[in-house]
């Protein structure tokens, strides 16, 4: 943890891909907290745009949430915002608990958008499944960063973490760096990360069907950021997400 | 309808169509017949306009228009139906969603209103009655576990939505049961036998030929139609083979 008022430098792993310079003068200490009791169920989803709070600055958001006994944490979130925006989040999950994490960074410009996770199961039992989508066109980069840690006696851990990037012009990038911290030894630990372009097989069927270039560009962007929100059981909260992010792609188109 | 004079083509820089030339007027059916890379696929994806496939020279005009001048997109709203050889699967996009923005996307550039939610879905159910595939495929990813009947009745039901003038059909029937063959051959003729539509049916066998009855047969080898003949010249093929029928083109 860098002092206050100094800016976290690139050579630390979870500040890695990001737009360090652009938090100069954003409070790096103000971290917000959730927790949610035993037997409890939280949901939360949150959108980082253009809104005009957040037009002019870098948008950093940290959340520490706690997770009770048998009891199920849901976040969703969007980051489609013009300048750098970083969502950051430590869980740590006790016995029997559910941490559901869905995140999309969709974008163009040289903007940095990036997720970065520590997902702490420090009780038996527990399960966390993340899903993290990033689409991607000029120059703009999208990060997962997610670290998953199982204490030693955390026995019968299960965790999941998904990535997929699209890139839909040359110049465009993502990172994904998953990292697992395993010290218990019955744990089910999953971690996958692809990229890829947009699937012209795909595209050309489509196409012979008379959907238009934008059109289908929109339906296959759709089709892939919608994993991060299948878990989401709010149908008009994850219309309203969906919403966010394809409003992104048709200013772009 | 469909005017294929001196067409050239090359996939990769390797030339595949070489001189192919073809006419189809509106109410025929037309069957093209031949051995294993002969062009049969490059032809139908030419005209549908995939990227890679450059058309090197000669024209195509499609109901007055030149075909090769338009995207895509655009040929399948003139009135263009491509029904692929191995229809792609797209995870994540239902059937439903996809086939209603495809024909309102259509009917937008001919200029005509779109389609509510409830005329498409009573569109789809009657077309997917016809093709006698359960309605609840159609809320399904489309063609995503799917299998390979399933998707080329799947494809019949794309084209009833559709409504196409012309039907280039690549091995429809390729991975088709009997009982199956019938159904999309039935299809094929309840959708497109009209004296204003008009089907070009790429395949191997005889059998299709069958249950949609072609006006006329054409053989297409190293890229060009070589010989032309009625329907007894699929059966010709079917008994003699390409080499000794085409001995005697």
């Amino acid at each position: 943890m860098p002092e206050a008022g100094a800016l976290p430098t690139r050579k630390d792993e979870a500040w890695r891909y990001a737009a360090v310079e652009a938090l100069r003068g954003v409070d790096l200490d103000a971290w917000r907290t959730i927790d949610v009791a035993a037997g409890e169920n939280f949901r939360e989803w949150l959108v980082i745009a253009e809104q005009p709070e957040t037009r002019e600055g870098t948008d950093l958001r940290r959340l520490r949430v706690t997770i009770g006994e048998g009891a199920r944490c849901e976040l969703f979130a969007v980051i489609a915002a013009e300048l750098y925006a970083r969502v950051e989040i430590e869980v740590t999950l006790d016995r029997g608990a559910h941490f559901e994490f869905g995140g999309v960074t969709v974008g163009g410009r040289d903007t940095v958008r990036e997720f970065v996770t520590r997902v702490i199961h420090a009780e038996p039992e527990a399960t966390s499944n993340q899903t993290v989508r990033s689409v991607h066109w000029g120059q703009g980069i999208g990060n997962f960063l997610g670290n998953i840690e199982v204490a030693r006696h955390a026995q019968k851990t299960d965790a999941a973490q998904s990535f997929k990037g699209l890139l839909l012009e040359k110049g465009a990038s993502v990172n994904a760096v998953p990292q697992l911290e395993i010290f218990a030894d019955d744990v089910k630990c999953a971690h996958g990360a692809t990229v890829g372009q947009l699937d012209e097989q795909a595209a050309f069927y489509m196409a012979a069907r008379g959907l238009s270039p934008e059109a289908t560009r929109r339906l296959l962007v759709q089709a892939f950021i919608g994993d991060a929100f299948v878990a989401l059981g709010d149908e008009e909260a994850r219309e309203r997400l969906m919403q966010v992010a394809l409003d992104k792609l048709d200013q772009h188109l | 309808m469909l005017e294929i004079k001196d067409l050239h083509a090359t996939v990769a820089d390797k030339p595949i169509l070489k001189g192919l030339s073809l006419t189809v007027n509106a109410g025929e059916v037309h069957a093209i017949m031949g051995p294993n890379g002969a062009g049969k696929s490059t032809l139908s994806y030419v005209l549908g306009g995939r990227p890679g496939y450059e058309v090197t020279g000669g024209s195509v005009r499609f109901a007055g228009e030149d075909l090769l001048a338009m995207d895509p997109h655009e040929r399948a709203a003139a009135g263009l139906f491509l029904g692929f050889q191995y229809p792609v699967e797209i995870p994540g996009v239902s059937n439903v969603q996809f086939l209603r923005e495809a024909l309102n996307s259509q009917r937008k550039l001919r200029g005509q209103e779109p389609l509510s939610g409830g005329e498409f879905l009573k569109l789809a159910k009657d077309k997917a009655a016809l093709l006698r595939l359960d309605m609840d495929m159609l809320k399904r990813h489309v063609n995503v576990g799917f299998s390979g009947g399933e998707k080329k009745r799947a494809e019949m039901v794309q084209m009833g939505i559709l409504d196409p003038k012309l039907a280039i059909l690549d091995e429809t029937d390729s991975g088709l049961d009997i009982d199956a063959l019938r159904v999309v051959g039935e299809g094929i003729n309840a959708i497109m036998r009209a004296p204003d539509k008009a089907v070009l049916l790429i395949t191997h066998y005889q059998r299709l030929l069958e249950y949609v009855k072609p006006d006329y047969v054409h053989i297409l080898s190293g890229g060009r139609i070589v010989k032309t003949g009625g329907p007894d010249l699929a059966l010709a093929l079917e008994r003699e083979g390409y080499d000794a029928v085409m001995a005697d083109a």
